[in-house]
């Protein structure tokens, strides 16, 4: 799977600079929300069902890179989104570093494998470190999704 | 004296696969224990002690794994890995988990 796949081009959002995780998720599903990825009436539910899964253990997979998800009936096929925070953010990451880089995931409950698929992508493509620098340096959604579009062309790799 | 190294199988039975809260748990008893610990899929070989690591190995349903370790605690480090993935990652917190996320 690629990042193109399920990364929503209009709601990858750069200099979210806020006080904490539940901040940044909210955001996040915002960006969504805004991009018409997820329905209105469905945003808060998806933020609850985030922040429950981030309760059982943090989601943040070390080198500042967190993965948010819930699976969420609303959702019809997995949806996706990048956020990059500068000053980072708190996430109980297990190496117990700021998060700086975001991949938000929502996918359908009967898809397991969608979601496994991604996970393996994004921490296949993050294990290189300059794809990861760059990322984290982005300054607006423009050169998030070009390096990603880099990374799927296997310029990283 | 000769350090350690010992090896196992084990086989990915969840139906969610290695996902993210079954690396994190899988990473997190890793590093537990001082010996070197990989994580090998096919051509694929991994730190057990990554999250970021683990997941690469996207390891769906029925995926076997061969466990790695080699250090004074070896023997009892792939014990535990191999009974964390012999429950199926099943701790009531992780049930919860595949319903909802």
């Amino acid at each position: 799977m690629k990042f193109i796949d399920f990364v929503s081009r209009e709601a990858i959002r750069t200099c979210v600079e806020v006080e904490d995780k539940e901040q940044v998720i909210r955001s996040m599903a915002t960006a969504l929300l805004e991009s018409e990825k997820i329905a209105e009436d469905q945003h808060e539910s998806i933020v609850e069902a985030i922040l429950k899964r981030e309760e059982l253990g943090s989601t943040g997979i070390g080198r500042g890179v967190a993965v948010p998800h819930t699976k969420h009936p609303s959702v019809t096929e997995l949806v996706g989104n990048v956020a990059v925070s500068e000053h980072g953010v708190d996430f109980d990451s297990l190496d117990g570093e700021k998060v700086h880089l975001l991949f938000l995931l929502v996918s359908p409950p009967d898809r397991p494998g969608d979601h496994l698929r991604a996970l393996e992508n994004i921490s296949r493509q993050l294990r290189d470190e300059s794809f990861c620098r760059f990322l984290k340096q982005s300054q607006s959604p423009a050169d998030v999704w070009k390096l990603l579009e880099e990374a799927d062309n296997n310029q990283f790799v | 004296m000769t350090v350690p190294v010992v090896e196992r199988t084990v086989v990915i039975n969840n139906p969610q696969g290695l996902h993210a809260r079954p690396a994190e748990m899988f990473a997190r008893l890793a590093l537990q224990f001082d010996s070197e610990i990989e994580v090998i899929r096919e051509s694929l070989r991994v730190d057990a002690k990554s999250i970021l690591h683990v997941l690469t190995l996207g390891a769906a349903q029925g995926t076997k794994l061969v466990l790695h370790a080699r250090g004074g605690d070896a023997t009892e480090a792939l014990e535990a890995l191999a009974r964390l993935v012999d429950s199926d990652f099943a701790t009531d917190e992780t049930l919860s988990q595949e319903s909802h996320g």
